[in-house]
Parts: C-alpha cells; sequence; structure tokens
C-alpha cells in the first residue's frame, strides 16, 4: 500500500452514459478512519461515483486508488478491502437472516466455528437474534437494512461504502442505522457514504462533498461549509454554493435511467 | 497450495455456496418445480389418452395407443428438460434485477460461480424431474428397450442437453431485464419440439414445415434419444444431436458470462 494513511485517492475521474457525462472531474481523497459524506440531489452522479469505487463499473478516465489499489487494475486487493451497501436492498429474500448471513460466511471461506460466532454476533448486534429464523422477505425495511449492513460486516472490511443507507427509512431506523456508523468509525473503519440529506450529512461526516451535475463543487467539515457559505445549515450551504436547493428532484432515478 | 490450486479450490468452493443457496431457492418455491415437473405429464396424458388412439394408428406400422405411448416418450423427455431450464431463466433473472448480484460483484469470490452455481442447481433439478417423468411413462406402460449402453447414451444426451439449454436460458435470463420478460423468451424451447419428430414423423407434414423439422436441433435430438431407448443404434442423428448440445452449450456460455459481467441491479 503507497499511503496507510489515504483509504480513498481519486484524480481527474469522468464517466459518461452517452451523451450525458455524469461525473466532470472529480478529485478527492478520503483519509484513513474518516467518515466522508459525497452529498447531492438525484442525479449528481453519486451511485455512480459509489460503483466505480467498489468495481461495479469503469470509469472513462481518472486514477482512482481505494485501500491501496488501483480500482481498474487491482479490483481483487479492492474488492478483499471493501464492503458495499448499496441503495436497493442486497439480501436473498427467500433465505432466512441466519441464512443470508452463512452464505456471507461461506463465501469468505470462514470455518464453520469461526463462522458461527461471527454469525450470532452480528445478529445480535443488529438486534436481528429473534427473527434469525425468518425468511427474509418476511422483514420490515429498517430490517432488511441491518440484515444488508450485517452482511457486508461479515468480512470485517476496513472500508465500507454505503450508497445512501436510510433512504425510505423511518427516524427511528434512520437513527441506528447513525449509531451503527458511529460505532464502525469508533473501530477506525473509514467509511464512504453517499446522502440527499443534509442532516446525514451533518450528524455523520468528518468531510462533506457537495456533488451537483458531476462536480464536487465544495468540500469540507460541515462547520467550515456552513461558515464558507454563511448559512445556519447544510440547506443554506447548498443554496448558496449551487443556486438550488438539495431537494431531491421529482424525476427519481433520472442517473439509474441514464445508466441504462 | 500454489496459486492457481488456491483458484480452482476457490472457485469450486464458492460454486458449491452458490449451488446451495439456488438448491434452497427450489425447495422454497415447490409451485414452480411441481410445474417443470407437471407441464411434461400433462401433456403426457393428453396425448396419449385423447390423441393416442388415432395417432398411434397413423404412425408407421403402428397399432395405437401403446405405441404412440412409445414414439413420444423421448419427447416428452426432452420437453421436460426444456421445461427446467426454462426455469433457470426466472431464477437469474430474479437474482440480476435484485441488489444481490451486485454484493456478490463486489466481493472477492470466483465471479463464474454465480453462473455455475445456477447451472449445477438445474441439472440436480433435470435429473429428479427427468425421474419423477420417466416413473410416469413407466407406469403407463412404456417399455424402453435399452440395454446398459442404450441408457447411459439417453442420460448423457439428456445431462448434454440440460447442459446446453440451462446456459441458453442463464443468457436469456440474463437479456431480458425482468422476471416476467424471462419468463416468455425462452417459450419457444416448449414451441420447438412439436414442429419435430417428437409427436409425429416429418414427412407427414408439409414439405416447408417439415424441412424445418429435419433442419432444427430437436429432431436429431429425440431421433437419437428415441434409437437409445429402443436399444438401436442413431446413427448419424447421434453426431448432430451431440454437435447441436455442444454448439448451444459453448455460444450460449460465452453469450451469458458477457451479458453478466454488464448486468446490474435496479
Amino acid at each position: 500500500m503507497s499511503n496507510h494513511t489515504t483509504a480513498i485517492e481519486v484524480a481527474g475521474m469522468t464517466k459518461s452514459y452517452g451523451d450525458n457525462a455524469v461525473l466532470r472531474g472529480i478529485d478527492l481523497t478520503v483519509p484513513t478512519g474518516t467518515v466522508y459524506a459525497l452529498l447531492g440531489p438525484n442525479g449528481a452522479g453519486k451511485t455512480t461515483m459509489v460503483r466505480i469505487l467498489s468495481t461495479l463499473a469503469a470509469a472513462d478516465a481518472g486514477d482512482a486508488r481505494v485501500a491501496g489499489f488501483d480500482v481498474r487494475r487491482e479490483s481483487d486487493g479492492v474488492r478483499r478491502s471493501i464492503g458495499v451497501t448499496g441503495q436497493f436492498s442486497a439480501i436473498d429474500e427467500l433465505l432466512t437472516g441466519r441464512e443470508n448471513l452463512r452464505l456471507m460466511t461461506d463465501l469468505a471461506h470462514l470455518n464453520r466455528a469461526e463462522a458461527t460466532g461471527r454469525i450470532d454476533g452480528l445478529l445480535t448486534r443488529f438486534e436481528l437474534t429473534d427473527a434469525a429464523d425468518r425468511r427474509a422477505a418476511t422483514y420490515s425495511g429498517g430490517m432488511k437494512r441491518r440484515l444488508d449492513l450485517a452482511m457486508t460486516l461479515v468480512s470485517r472490511p476496513r472500508l465500507i461504502f454505503l450508497d445512501e443507507p436510510t433512504t425510505g427509512l423511518d427516524p427511528r431506523s434512520r437513527r441506528s442505522v447513525w449509531e451503527i456508523v458511529r460505532e464502525l468509525l469508533a473501530d477506525g473503519v473509514t467509511i464512504f457514504l453517499t446522502t440527499q440529506y443534509l442532516e446525514e450529512a451533518d450528524q455523520l461526516a468528518d468531510t462533506v462533498g457537495l456533488l451537483d451535475e458531476g462536480r464536487l463543487v465544495a468540500e469540507g467539515t460541515p462547520a467550515e461549509l456552513k461558515a464558507q457559505a454563511g448559512g445556519e445549515t447544510l440547506d443554506d450551504v447548498f443554496l448558496a454554493l449551487t443556486g438550488h436547493a438539495a431537494t431531491p428532484k421529482n424525476d427519481d432515478d433520472e442517473e439509474l435511467e441514464e445508466i441504462r | 497450495m500454489s496459486t492457481l490450486t488456491t483458484t480452482v479450490t476457490y472457485a469450486a468452493r464458492d460454486s458449491a455456496t452458490m449451488l446451495g443457496r439456488n438448491v434452497k431457492h427450489m425447495l422454497r418455491y415447490p409451485s414452480l418445480t411441481l410445474m417443470l415437473i407437471g407441464q411434461p405429464v400433462l401433456l403426457l396424458l393428453l396425448f396419449v389418452y385423447v390423441f393416442g388412439g388415432t395417432m398411434g394408428a397413423g404412425l408407421p406400422g403402428g397399432d395405437g395407443r401403446a405405441d404412440y405411448l412409445a414414439y413420444i416418450s423421448p419427447a416428452i423427455l426432452i420437453m421436460t428438460v426444456a421445461s427446467v431450464a426454462l426455469s433457470t431463466a426466472i431464477y437469474i433473472a430474479k437474482d440480476a434485477t435484485e441488489g444481490i448480484i451486485d454484493r456478490f460483484k463486489t466481493m472477492p469470490i470466483a465471479r463464474s460461480s454465480v453462473l455455475t452455481g445456477h447451472v449445477l442447481a438445474a441439472l440436480l433439478q433435470t435429473a429428479a424431474a427427468l425421474a419423477a417423468v420417466l416413473a410416469v411413462t413407466l407406469l403407463l406402460g412404456y417399455r424402453p428397450d435399452a440395454g446398459p449402453a442404450g441408457w447411459m447414451g439417453a442420460i448423457g444426451l439428456l445431462l448434454l442437453l440440460g447442459l446446453a439449454l440451462t446456459w441458453l436460458c442463464l443468457a436469456l435470463g440474463l437479456a431480458a431485464g425482468n422476471v416476467e420478460t424471462a419468463s416468455n423468451t425462452p417459450m419457444f424451447l416448449m414451441i420447438l419440439p412439436f414442429i419435430s419428430s417428437g409427436f409425429v414423423p416429418t414427412d407427414s407434414m408439409p414439405s416447408g414445415l417439415a424441412w424445418i423439422a429435419e433442419n432444427q436441433p430437436f429432431t436429431p435430438i429425440i431421433d437419437t434419444l428415441r434409437a437409445c431407448l429402443a436399444g438401436t443404434s442413431p446413427g448419424s442423428a447421434g453426431w448432430w444431436a451431440i454437435g447441436w448440445c455442444l454448439l448451444i452449450t459453448g455460444a450460449s456460455y460465452l453469450w451469458a458470462r458477457r451479458l453478466f459481467s454488464q448486468v446490474r441491479a435496479g
């Protein structure tokens, strides 16, 4: 690893889908053990960014190193180092919660005893013990998201991508996800999250990057950004720096449509 | 262990894990499995008991229902294989539209294991469905004359066809983009056996249709299976049957692998 203190390093990253430039030259650095929040409305390019950094998509230009590995040439190294919880629930609904976790320990090639210990620990930690032997299809939205996160943590990644981890969750579930993020951070894990919620970035992030139409229009700690724009809240910051509000656009999933 | 051995071991282990997952799906979705077996059995009963008397009398040298049962049983077995393959298109399309495929792709696992897991599960299900359908034909009075070599040829051919059609359906399921389309596009596999030597001799068809029937893959495959089960030599049809299966397997494998690398959830 070239630099142990840098978890993510991105330089000059661009990505277009057809005529639509989704990322127009992104540079950013995430120090190890910190939370970076990429904040922006739907269609800003957040999901594309996560997909490239987690080896699911290739950038058109630019360099990106994740956990010291080049995302293009050393994707296996990246995959060994990261955990990803995407926007869509990545659980197997026909399996029980326990079986979903078992699937992950099997794919992580853990032995039986180690796997059982880790599964029980995660079930307890994510308050899923009582529901462990029920099919995941019967879970509530918050439980599905917790199971999703637990599955991501099975391999104990040191760097975790959370793509809109609380979108669609009720306030209580949202706070429980925030609690988990804080615990992970306390364990020294690096977290790269995307969100459309200014409050979420404010609550969790060491550094916030404001992504608007494929460009990083501002970057800093929540306090710095507020001072820079002379606003009380990150909402004010967003309005001041982009000329429009951060309220999600109506054309939901516009970015995803474009990707297709 | 050398790197290569490790890679191969992990690929096998990951495929086994995926196989376990797919088998669980099949066991938890028994209505689909029952439909897969029920469909060919229903066709068998329909053709033997409704059309069988007349159709059997129309076969060259045929004498009635029992002869027609013997004539179409190979085609029914082939349709059982196609029927199971169809379900694979549905399973993979379901996987591909859910976030779990992205999870697998961001993990340090053998990527091929997702597809091989589906293929292995489909072959197990094919074997089980074939045993069930064959049992029904035997119950109805079908008595194959095959010796050990004939049986081995028949089983080998059916599994080879299962491999070919499963890979084809994996590609069709991945290309479909959603479960509804995935359950429709491979339907031609259930239609094609009707336009073959499966249910009536091709020379009884109008010339244009007969030409299609004689030159499509299911005809040599059904002829070969029929010969194996009757304990006779399939002749050149055997080579055509194996050739078609290998060709479909190879082309579909490459197509499916390509589609898999492009697939994204949502």
